[in-house]
C-alpha cells in the first residue's frame, strides 16, 4: 500500500481525541457533517491546511482517550490519506486500521517533517519518505497490512458475507 | 510457561491453541455494547458491510446514556435511532429512566461474568475488568463487525501486574490506586498491555471501588484492567446471575511485561491536574485551588460507595457559595437506593443538584458544562482540555471524599480537614 500527500503537522505529545473532536459534536453520525469540527479543540485553523491528499504528522501516544471514531472518519472525509507519528493510542490505531487509514509509527520521519513537506509512505515495505529523505518505519504487522490492503473492515466483512 | 488471566480468556474465546503478545487472534464476544453516540455510527457501518442481521440478539446491549435525556433535536434523533434499531433487531435496550450509565448498569444487572469477553463502543468498557472479564473499548466499525459476526481482531496484549499492598487510609479509595498507577507509568505507559490487580490491597477493595480502578485503565493506555475473581466477586454476583461461571486466575509461572506496586501505607488521596490524567499529585499539594463546580458521578465513580463518601463530607454543611455541586447516581437502582438511605436528602439539603443518570457532565455534552476560567473537581476519568465544557476551564480528578470536601470548602482541600 503506497500513499503520498502534503504534511499537516499536529505538534505535541498525548493529543487526545477530545481536542481532536470535542464531545459536544458527538451527536452527529454522518462523516461529512463531522468535517467542520475536526481539530476544533486543538486549533481550528489547522483545517485550513487540509486540502487534497494529506499526511498528518503527529507525536507520541497520539489519539489517546475516547473511542470516538468521529476523529478518523472526519480525517478521511477531509482527504487525510495516512497518519505518520511516533506512537499511537490503542483504540485510535484500531479505528485507523479498520478504516484503511494507515497509522505508521516512524518517529524520525515525524521529526523531519515540516508543514507542507511532501511525504510518501510504503506501508508494506516499511518506508516513509519526507522531502526525498527516506526513513525506516516500524513494520506494520501482517494482519494489519492485509486489513489496509483490503480496504478496511467494511470490505473485509463484505468478503466474509460473500463467502458464507 | 503459564498464562495470565487476559491470555487465558483470549485463548478460551478464540480458535488459537497458544497465544503470545502481539499475535493477532479473532476473539468471540459474550456481550457487545454500544450507546447513543457510537451505536448509530456502527449501524451505518454494518449497513455498508451488507450485514442484515445481528449474530445473537441476546448478547447485544444498547444503552441511551450520553446525550440522554436528549439535549436537543439532533440528540433525540440519535436516541430514537438507537431505540428503533434495538427493537427491530430484538436486542436488549435500556432507555432513559430504565437503566443508567452503561458500564455501571451492565455490572449491576449481572450481565458481566468473570472470564467473559465484553466489548463496547465506549473506551471505558474496560470497567468490566473489575468483575474479572476481558473487556475492551472499540470504535464503531469494530462494533459493527461484532454486531454482525460476534468477534473482533485483537493483538494479544502483554500484562502489567499491579500489586496493591498495605492498609487503605481513611480517605483513600480505589480511585487513588489507579491515579497512582497512571502517575507512575504515564498516559501511554500501558499501551499494548492489560493491567492485572493483585495483592492484599486489591483484594480488600469492594466491587464499587474496583469499578473505578478498572475504569481508568484506559487512561494509562491499557487495553483493560482486570481483577481476578475472588470471594468478593462471588458474593457480588450472588442473586444477580444464575449463569455458571468460573474464576480465571493467572498461572504462577505466567510471564509479565512489567511489575509495579502501589502501597496504601504511603498513599494519600490524589488529584490529577489538567490536562492529562497522568499529572497526579497528593491532594495537599493543590490545597487552596478555587473550585467552581464539583461533579460526583460517571462510569468511574457514580456508585453507592461514592454517593456515601460525598454525602459524608457534606452532611450537615452547605456547599460553598462559590461552588455548584452536581451529583449523578450512575443508575436508576443506585438512585433509588440512595433515596432510601437518605443520601439524596443529605446532598440536596447541603445544596447539591441531583441529576438523572447520564454521561452529560463528564464529556461536556450537557447538564454541567464549564465556563471559561472555571475550575472543577470531578470524580470523572478525564481532564483533557475542553473535556467538560470550555477549553479555558480546568478539570481536576479525584475521589468522592475529595469532591465532597471541595464542595464544602469551595477549594481543593484534604478531606481530613473537613470532617
Amino acid at each position: 500500500m503506497k500513499l503520498s500527500g502534503k504534511a499537516v503537522v499536529l505538534a505535541g505529545t498525548n493529543i487526545d481525541t477530545d481536542v481532536l473532536y470535542p464531545g459536544i459534536y458527538l451527536n452527529i453520525d454522518d462523516p461529512d457533517l463531522m468535517k467542520p469540527y475536526l481539530f476544533e479543540g486543538l486549533d481550528p485553523s489547522l483545517r485550513d491546511q487540509l486540502e487534497g491528499d494529506t499526511v498528518l504528522v503527529v507525536g507520541e501516544n497520539f489519539g489517546m482517550g475516547s473511542s470516538r471514531e468521529h476523529v478518523p472518519l472526519a480525517m478521511k472525509a477531509w482527504g487525510v490519506r495516512c497518519v505518520v507519528g511516533a506512537s499511537f493510542a490503542r483504540i485510535f490505531y484500531r479505528n485507523c486500521i479498520n478504516l484503511a487509514l494507515p497509522a505508521i509509527s516512524c518517529p524520525e520521519a515525524a521529526q523531519a517533517a515540516k508543514p507542507g513537506s511532501e511525504i510518501s509512505v510504503d506501508a508494506a515495505a516499511g518506508k516513509v519518505t519526507v522531502d526525498g529523505q527516506e526513513f525506516v518505519a516500524a513494520p506494520v504487522p501482517p494482519f494489519m497490512l492485509e486489513m489496509l490492503e483490503r480496504g478496511g473492515l467494511v470490505p473485509w466483512a463484505q468478503h466474509k458475507l460473500a463467502q458464507s | 510457561m503459564g498464562y495470565t488471566v487476559a491470555e487465558k480468556i483470549l485463548l478460551s474465546h478464540s480458535d488459537a491453541d497458544r497465544v503470545e503478545p502481539g499475535q493477532v487472534v479473532m476473539v468471540r464476544c459474550d456481550i457487545v455494547l454500544a450507546n447513543d453516540v457510537t451505536g448509530p455510527v456502527a449501524f451505518r457501518q454494518m449497513e455498508k458491510m451488507g450485514a442484515s442481521k445481528v449474530f445473537d440478539p441476546a448478547k447485544i446491549v444498547m444503552v441511551a446514556d450520553h446525550f440522554a435525556p436528549a439535549k436537543d433535536e439532533r440528540s433525540a434523533i440519535l436516541i430514537k435511532r438507537l431505540k428503533d434499531w434495538s427493537l427491530e433487531n430484538g436486542v436488549v435496550f435500556y432507555d432513559q429512566g430504565r437503566g443508567g450509565i452503561e458500564h455501571t448498569l451492565l455490572v449491576q444487572e449481572g450481565l458481566v461474568l468473570p472470564g467473559s469477553v465484553i466489548v463496547g463502543g465506549d473506551s471505558h468498557t474496560c470497567t468490566h475488568g473489575a468483575i474479572g472479564a476481558f473487556s475492551s473499548g472499540l470504535g464503531s466499525t469494530d462494533i459493527a463487525y461484532c454486531l454482525a459476526f460476534g468477534e473482533f481482531w485483537q493483538a494479544a496484549p502483554g500484562t502489567i501486574q499491579v500489586t496493591v499492598k498495605g492498609e487503605k487510609g481513611r480517605f483513600v479509595t480505589g480511585k487513588d490506586v489507579i491515579l497512582a498507577v497512571i502517575g507512575q507509568i504515564g498516559a501511554g505507559g500501558g499501551t499494548g498491555n492489560v493491567l492485572e490487580f493483585v495483592g492484599p490491597g486489591a483484594e480488600a477493595l469492594s466491587i464499587d471501588e474496583r469499578l473505578a480502578v478498572s475504569n481508568l485503565a484506559v487512561e494509562a493506555g491499557s487495553e483493560t484492567g482486570i481483577f481476578p475473581a475472588d470471594e468478593k466477586t462471588t458474593a457480588y454476583l450472588g442473586g444477580r446471575t444464575d449463569k455458571p461461571w468460573q474464576a480465571v486466575l493467572s498461572d504462577a509461572d505466567a510471564s509479565y511485561a512489567q511489575r509495579i506496586e502501589v502501597d496504601f501505607d504511603r498513599l494519600q488521596p490524589l488529584v490529577a491536574k489538567p490536562y492529562n490524567p497522568e499529572n497526579v499529585v497528593p491532594v495537599s499539594e493543590l490545597a487552596g485551588t478555587l473550585i467552581h463546580q464539583v461533579v460526583v458521578g460517571n462510569c468511574a465513580n457514580g456508585t453507592m460507595t461514592d454517593l456515601r463518601q460525598a454525602a459524608e463530607m457534606v452532611k450537615g454543611k452547605h456547599v460553598h457559595e462559590r461552588t455548584r455541586m452536581i451529583v449523578v447516581p450512575a443508575t436508576q437502582k443506585i438512585y433509588r437506593e440512595a433515596l432510601a438511605e437518605g443520601l439524596i436528602d443529605t446532598l440536596v439539603e447541603a445544596g447539591a443538584a441531583i441529576s438523572t443518570p447520564t454521561c452529560g457532565p463528564c464529556f461536556g455534552g450537557h447538564t454541567g458544562a464549564l465556563a471559561p476560567g472555571e475550575n472543577a473537581l470531578s470524580t470523572i476519568n478525564r481532564n483533557f482540555k475542553g473535556r467538560s465544557g470550555s477549553p479555558e476551564a480546568s478539570v481536576y480528578l479525584g475521589n468522592a471524599f475529595v469532591a465532597g470536601a471541595a464542595a464544602v470548602a469551595g477549594e481543593i482541600v484534604d478531606p481530613a480537614e473537613v470532617v
